[in-house]
């Protein structure tokens, strides 16, 4: 900085003008500093606003209304030979016991229509845990049994506050008479929010009060094995290949472009590449966790062998100049000395490609793993759907239930990458070394 | 199927008793002096191990890939000859109930006689094939275990053996990248070549009507189905465009004020936090999407007096965008980082302030790496697929207006292949054809990025 008194005349009315200037450039230098700051907060608030809808949506879902049903259990109508057998107990029709109950509730009930709309304040489930309840103590028959059962779904948006009991009666899921039911069963305790276990330990159902994750959970874990037992040995091999004894030609060079490249490419392309080649021509069987595996194995592959190889070169040479310079051989210092010390890195990028594969739903699709499955997936070839397809699903249907059922799987969803992101950071903290 | 666990324990214990078996014949040879060996014993033992299990794998493997399709050659070419001049789908249908016949599921109609026997020897070629299997697998085994049994001397190279077959096996799983990549392209193209016979490729590429919907009846109306594709290439385009009008200007903006302005705690939270936005499925923000901003879009536009659909694309495009922010920042991070300090303390020593130094320094040196970035969002947002699914339009619709509903090349596909196909249809191998545009597009987008980004680094380097 020269001192202005003692500078050229022409200097003197240069400073001037950069004084003059400087008002403009500071408020300039303001006024991105601004911006930038705008844009990460911008950033973080459409993380915020997204996790704020989905969880306030969500929460609900994981508890359900339940309603206490007084049953009596005719030996006539559940066995009426007296045999006891299971096959009798399996098939007898305890759901017209429950209307049964229903009408001893509500005697003054009348009309089909009014019937049926009291008949449907119950699930469809609520027979099958009358059934699984009698099948387990048949000594039940013939006495009169208390049992809390799940309500329908409207009753239970009711409870939770989802549909508006002030709207117009036209406007609104449950009628006028219904709704001074469900008055009624609430002023006798008969209804209660309790903990939405059914939501964990179900399949899927047409009934938003009987569906769960569990089947889609499943099958994600099945599809997740398949990856990580062929991804993991396959992506540690050609990295370690490519980083260690690749020699340095056309070939190699062609395959590491490749890898850069099938790392960018959408992964509905490898949908296709599973729906032409290992359905059409070697038959594997549609909408299996055996072929989801196999099609996110091939998605996950490059980020795979990329950290993997990122892991080796951070191995320092004198490692394997070491070993090599006792005697072993490359292969022996490679496997002995080097793959152990980048094996941590190898996990870390692993765990990533892992929650990658976990939330990847287009290529599901199109292999088949969209289809309504009630039933809980017992191996790889049983067909069955994933987490994030089960969610793709039940945001397609219109009950307003499934949109919490939706919101709370998304939570679960994100639970369990949040898991696995969050074991790779402490892999990485606690394995990490700076050589 | 179900043979298949027990045939590979089987395999892993024969080749574990191998192993024991060459390590105690390396000994046996070498008088029970390790030093005289070549090896170490283990590696005779590995040696004799691998003999024994990788050739008898390679034609389990083989053998599972094909038995299928030939035990059905095998009961077409036994069904009587008016059946096979059925035509391929109608056989289809004859080759499918003869599996259900023989896998006790439910058949369509009543079996005949000549059913029943062609499931009856479909069944025994299953058992022969299944005999046949076990023996040929373990027979293998034995032998190849008792050829690299044999060939153990105090002389043999059992390590080097060995490794030039590791060796070997690294290099097979290098080359899976490159079959992944050339089954990709096989598959598109095959089945778009068949699209292409049906529909010409120039009405394909440039024709202004998509309606793949394939007539039942001749005479019904819209029976063609037209396969002109470019109102899905500009939704896909319209879509991208907002998306990258959102991720753009605020990654872009994140990652200077982050990397030039922000202090080291800052940095520390908001850069994680921003890239969570990376690590979210698809599904999560199609969910999103589709019920929390559609709706919004679609409520402040009828407070403004407009006429928003319900499915608009500027909905699909802000959430897409959202998603492609921490994309757009992380990779501008790293270009901007690589900028020499040099370049900095320069204009600084010349002057300037922070923001004239990012302006007029930094962002010009870093802008290869940023066109390079951006091009990679793109090629990201092109193959997006969860989002438009649930959030765009089915119809198609050749517009620009964002707030009308447009479909994308890749909500085509889904809708096209999800579901029953028929894979003689032009419907389903449009599919293929629209997969194919969208690998080349990104390819192309992927390969000029990784190359501008990777000129820009030998630069500064």
């Amino acid at each position: 900085m020269t001192n202005p008194s003692n500078a050229q005349p022409g200097g003197a009315t240069s400073f001037a003008r950069i004084q003059a200037g400087m008002a403009k450039r500071r408020a300039a230098e303001r006024r991105f500093k601004m911006l930038g700051r705008l844009a990460v907060s911008v950033g973080l608030l459409f993380l915020s606003v997204l996790l704020f809808s989905i969880v306030s949506k969500g929460y609900t879902a994981f508890w359900q209304t339940q309603m206490r049903i007084d049953v009596t259990l005719l030996a006539d109508e559940i066995d009426p030979e007296g045999t006891r057998n299971a096959e009798t107990l399996r098939k007898a029709d305890y759901s017209s016991l429950i209307k049964q109950s229903m009408r001893d509730m509500f005697p003054e009930v009348s009309g089909r229509r009014d019937k049926f709309a009291l008949y449907g304040l119950v699930s469809n489930g609520a027979a099958f845990d009358l059934r699984d309840k009698v099948m387990a103590d048949p000594s039940l028959i013939g006495t009169k049994v208390s049992l809390w059962v799940p309500a329908d779904d409207d009753v239970d948006m009711l409870m939770k506050g989802h549909i508006d009991r002030d709207a117009a009666e036209g406007d609104r899921r449950i009628k006028d008479n219904t709704l001074g039911w469900i008055d009624r069963l609430k002023a006798e305790d008969r209804l209660e929010l309790r903990f939405n276990i059914d939501f964990f330990t179900k399949g899927d159902s047409r009934d938003p009060e009987l569906a769960g994750i569990r089947g889609a959970l499943m099958g994600t874990i099945f599809t997740l094995i398949v990856t990580l037992s062929l991804s993991f040995p396959l992506g540690v091999a050609a990295a370690v290949y490519l980083e260690e004894f690749a020699p340095k030609n056309r070939w190699t060079d062609l395959i590491e472009v490749n890898i850069n490249n099938l790392a960018a490419v959408p992964s509905i392309v490898f949908g296709l590449l599973g729906l032409a080649v290992f359905i059409n021509v070697f038959g594997l069987p549609r909408s299996a966790p055996l072929l989801g595996g196999l099609v996110l194995t091939l998605m996950t592959l490059p980020t795979i062998i990329i950290a993997s190889r990122a892991a080796l070169k951070s191995v320092p040479p004198s490692i394997r100049d070491a070993a090599l310079g006792i005697g072993a051989s490359p292969m022996q210092a490679t496997l002995y000395h080097v793959i152990p010390l980048a094996l941590p890195g190898m996990l870390t990028g692993t765990i990533i490609g892992m929650a990658q594969a976990l939330g990847e739903t287009a290529p599901l699709l199109m292999i088949g793993m969209v289809a309504f499955i009630a039933d809980v997936p017992q191996g790889v070839f049983d067909p069955s759907t994933a987490l994030p397809v089960q969610i793709y699903l039940w945001a397609d249907s219109p009950e307003r239930a499934y949109v919490e059922r939706t919101s709370a799987a998304i939570m679960v969803l994100l639970a369990f990458l949040a898991l696995m992101n969050l074991v790779a950071v402490l892999l990485r903290k606690r394995f990490e070394r700076r050589w | 199927m179900t043979q298949t666990p027990i045939l590979l324990v089987l395999l892993l214990a024969l080749s574990s008793a191998a192993y024991y078996f060459g390590c105690k014949r390396a000994f046996r040879v070498a008088d029970g002096k390790i030093r005289k060996l070549h090896s170490l014993p283990g590696y005779y033992g590995l040696y004799v191990a691998l003999w024994a299990a990788l050739p008898a794998l390679l034609i389990l493997c083989a053998w599972l890939l094909f038995q299928g399709s030939i035990i059905t050659r095998m009961v077409v070419s036994s069904l009587p000859e008016s059946i096979q001049q059925l035509g391929p789908d109608r056989l289809n249908l004859v080759v499918n109930d003869i599996r259900n016949l023989v896998s006790g599921n439910i058949v369509s109609g009543q079996p005949d006689a000549t059913m029943l026997a062609a499931a009856e020897y479909y069944r025994s070629l299953l058992s022969v094939c299944r005999n046949l299997l076990f023996a040929v697998v373990l027979v293998v085994a034995g032998l190849c275990g008792w050829f690299g049994y044999s060939k153990i001397r105090v002389q043999h190279r059992a390590r080097n053996g060995v490794e030039s077959i590791v060796n070997g096996l690294l290099v097979a799983c290098s080359t899976v990248a490159i079959l992944t990549t050339v089954g990709i392209v096989l598959s598109v193209l095959f089945e778009s070549i068949r699209f292409f016979q049906a529909v010409p490729i120039t009405e394909f590429l440039f024709g202004l009507e998509w309606s793949p919907q394939i007539a039942l009846r001749a005479d019904q109306a819209g029976s063609s189905g037209a396969f002109g594709a470019v109102p899905l290439f500009a939704g896909t385009l319209l879509i991208t465009f907002i998306a990258m009008t959102v991720a753009v200007p605020i990654g872009l903006m994140s990652a200077l004020y982050l990397a030039e302005y922000a202090s080291a705690r800052v940095r520390a939270v908001a850069k994680p936090l921003l890239e969570v936005l990376a690590g979210i499925p698809t599904v999560v923000y199609g969910f999103f999407a589709a019920l929390t901003v559609a709706p919004f879009i679609r409520e402040s536009g009828s407070f403004l007096g407009l006429d928003v659909a319900s499915e608009s694309a500027l909905a699909a495009g802000l959430v897409m965008g959202m998603m492609i922010i921490p994309f757009v920042s992380s990779l501008s991070d790293d270009v901007i980082n690589a900028v020499p300090q040099s370049l900095r303390e320069g204009a600084y020593g010349m002057g300037a302030t922070s923001s004239e130094t990012i302006r007029r320094v930094i962002f010009p040196a870093a802008l290869p790496g940023i066109v390079g970035a951006i091009l990679l969002a793109v090629s990201r947002a092109i193959g997006e697929t969860m989002i438009v699914v649930m959030a765009a339009g089915l119809a198609s619709n050749l517009t620009a207006n964002p707030l009308e509903a447009v479909t994308t090349v890749t909500v085509q596909i889904v809708t096209l292949l999800v579901g029953d196909q028929e894979f003689d249809s032009p419907k389903t191998l449009a599919a293929f054809a629209l997969g194919l545009v969208l690998f080349l597009v990104t390819l192309a987008l992927n390969f000029v990025a990784l190359y501008i980004v990777r000129k820009y680094r030998e630069q500064y380097d």
